[in-house]
């Protein structure tokens, strides 16, 4: 919106980083955070309305909770974690993707049109308060504090002058990248994808409302990229809501595994 | 605008310069993602059945890859307005 009035100058304004930055609706809450609150309740509600009257034969909208519950649990949860240890995570898999794609799906909704995970905050806290924690805490539970080191660290049947070198490495990647790209991963696609569908609709308008005669058809080109990246986006929102899961799953399995 | 803040104006080259950066770092992941989807073409053609385990080992490479441009957008961002 900042956009919009800044070029009545005349000047287009291209949309930067300040496009999400929302002002709070009262007492101090921003939309971000009613966003997520909705989220909640309706992943909530969807499955506990799903699990009710519960028959050997499925009804069509319990069927439908039931093929999401199993891809979590064995796309996502068994084949990363394993078969024998992977029960106890199902819950954690399951909510994290489908929290992860109600949110990102906002981004789409026409009323709501904010991707919650667009604000670094949300996707940093879910990587770095639940899943790098729980790493920590699963494998020194499995294995101990130093055996958990070792067994992240030193990777089995590496000579010894090599490890000098690998060690370091391994931690920067493991205690360092991980968590945070695990974060900046469905941050950087949620903003960059919504950035997009922002400035081709901008230029649309402003190319309708603003420009000279012969530039004002343009803005239906502008307005069809609009569209198909919203395609484009739709695609992107559940490809990264299921990558964040499947990724969980691949770090618990890694603190989990025994060697080989 | 005074005569100061043009020159200040001319000289501030941040934005083309981490434009130029990010171009340059986005020719990595897109012969990464060209290589991963190059695969699972290769892959579907020897043996079709194989066609969705591909694919599903593609999409999870192609995220590892894809973050790397998306890193690169981001720090275009925040390179542009410092």
């Amino acid at each position: 919106m900042r956009a919009l009035w800044l070029a009545e100058g005349g000047e287009f304004v291209p949309p930067d980083a300040g496009a999400f930055d929302l002002p709070p609706i009262f007492w101090g809450i921003t939309k971000p955070m009613l966003l997520l609150v909705l989220s909640v309740i309706i992943v909530a509600v969807f499955f506990l309305m799903a699990s009710r009257r519960l028959k050997i034969v499925p009804s069509r909208f319990t069927f439908v909770a039931e093929s999401v519950y199993d891809f979590g649990r064995n796309n996502i949860a068994r084949d990363l974690i394993g078969s024998k240890e992977f029960k106890p995570y199902v819950p954690l898999i399951v909510t994290m993707f489908t929290f992860v794609l109600v949110n990102n799906v906002f981004g789409l909704i026409p009323i709501i049109q904010f991707p919650t995970m667009a604000h670094i905050g949300f996707p940093l806290a879910l990587s770095l308060l639940i899943v790098y924690p729980l790493w920590h805490f699963i494998g020194i539970r499995k294995h101990g504090f130093v055996g958990h080191i070792k067994h992240q660290l030193v990777p089995p049947g590496v000579p010894k002058p090599v490890l000098v070198l690998l060690v370091p490495v391994e931690a920067f990647v493991k205690f360092f990248m991980n968590p945070i790209t695990h974060a900046i991963r469905v941050f950087a696609a949620m903003f960059a994808g919504h950035l997009i569908l922002i400035v081709f609709t901008l230029a649309g308008e402003y190319l309708l409302i603003e420009a000279g005669g012969l530039l004002k058809p343009i803005s239906v080109v502008s307005w069809a990229f609009a569209i198909a990246m919203t395609f484009v986006e739709a695609l992107i929102q559940v490809l990264q809501a299921y990558i964040f899961a499947l990724l969980a799953a691949n770090y618990i399995g890694a603190a989990l595994s025994e060697d080989h | 605008m005074s005569a100061i803040q043009i020159a200040q104006d001319v000289i501030n080259v941040n934005k083309g310069l981490s434009l130029i950066g990010y171009g340059l770092g986005a020719i990595g992941p897109g012969v990464g993602v060209g290589l991963i989807f190059a695969a699972v073409i290769n892959g579907t053609a020897r043996q079709p059945e194989a066609q969705s385990k591909l694919m599903a080992i593609a999409w999870q490479t192609f995220v590892l890859v894809e973050v790397l441009a998306l890193i690169g957008l981001v720090l275009f961002f925040i390179a542009s307005s410092a």
